[in-house]
């Protein structure tokens, strides 16, 4: 009974959630409103007992990805009204693609069934289930190239988003290290001889 | 929630795996409809996508629990990290074009040179 209350209210919170990511106003209100969305799919997902998946969702997603995202959003000098020009005129499309790909999904998944049976729930997990160290042992058995790709795509991600932002602005005054150490003696001083004034 | 006596049986009693994949569909033909809605706006589209791939993340955990099958979970754990990627590389695009071009607008964004 408790958990049909908390998925039902989970869920509402995440639909409006979603909906006011589409239809905020401001890029900042989009990107808060996906940071709630994110914080209750973790909620659910933790009613679904994948309990590390949830915690790494809101570790990554709100700790890191939602945070660039709104560092982006603050940064850009953005013109919002200009921005939102077609907006009505393509509401009626968005909302009937919606309504379509809605009713088809219900459809398949409430009417058809999937040819599973899918009256009872799942079944219970033991009360010493540890999600987190089966997902390990899996992780770290069977998919052990994959899970290593998957740290080689993050190490590309990082350097490419630094070499793609970075920028050299011309006439910046920086230090030149080898340039310091590879100085030489002729290059620096110059002696100059003086004559020495006459004494009138 | 793992208790068996308690989240279990109360998740076998109501909630079933059609509320969960009908949640993920609601989720994804939202992300869709702000797909069209916002399709100026380069941020809010990357933004959908987003949650077109939390609503794809829905489905693979549901049936991982109603199948009884942990790999549905590893792959949304591989999913979460080629997420974070593309949003990083996609956002660091972003950035480089508001440069360029002082505008987001998907219909200044018409040629490929620099």
């Amino acid at each position: 009974m408790l958990t049909t209350i908390l998925f039902y209210v989970y869920a509402a919170v995440l639909v409006g959630a979603a909906l006011g990511v589409v239809l905020a106003r401001n890029p900042v209100h989009a990107a808060l409103f996906l940071v709630l969305a994110f914080f209750n799919s973790a909620a659910l997902w933790l009613l679904l007992e994948a309990e590390f998946l949830g915690i790494v969702l809101v570790l990554v997603y709100v700790g890191a990805v939602m945070v660039l995202f709104l560092f982006v959003v603050m940064m850009l000098d953005i013109n919002v009204a200009q921005l939102r020009e077609g907006f009505t005129r393509n509401a009626p499309l968005g909302a009937l693609v919606a309504g379509v790909i809605v009713a088809e999904i219900v459809y398949v998944v409430w009417a058809r069934q999937l040819g599973l049976d899918l009256s009872g729930g799942a079944p219970p997990l033991p009360a010493d289930f540890s999600n987190t160290k089966a997902l390990g042992a899996v992780l770290y058995t069977d998919y052990v190239y994959p899970f290593q790709l998957a740290a080689v795509v993050l190490l590309i991600a990082i350097v490419a988003a630094i070499v793609l932002t970075m920028r050299r602005r011309p006439g910046l005054k920086q230090q030149d290290i080898g340039r310091q150490v590879a100085v030489r003696r002729e290059d620096r001083v110059r002696i100059v001889k003086v004559e020495a004034e006459q004494r009138p | 929630m793992s208790d068996a006596a308690t989240g279990g049986m109360a998740l076998a009693g109501s909630i079933g795996l059609p509320h969960f994949l009908v949640l993920a569909g609601i989720l994804f033909s939202i992300a869709v409809a702000g797909i069209f809605l916002n399709r100026k706006n380069v941020i809010l589209l990357l933004m959908c996508i987003e949650l077109m791939l939390l609503a794809v993340n829905f489905n693979f955990i549901a049936f991982s629990r109603w199948l009884g099958d942990l790999n549905g979970q590893v792959f949304v754990f591989f999913i979460l990290t080629v997420a974070a990627a593309e949003s990083a590389i996609g956002l660091a695009i972003l950035v480089v074009l508001f440069r360029e071009r002082r505008s987001i607008d998907v219909e200044d964004l018409d040629v490929m040179r620099g």
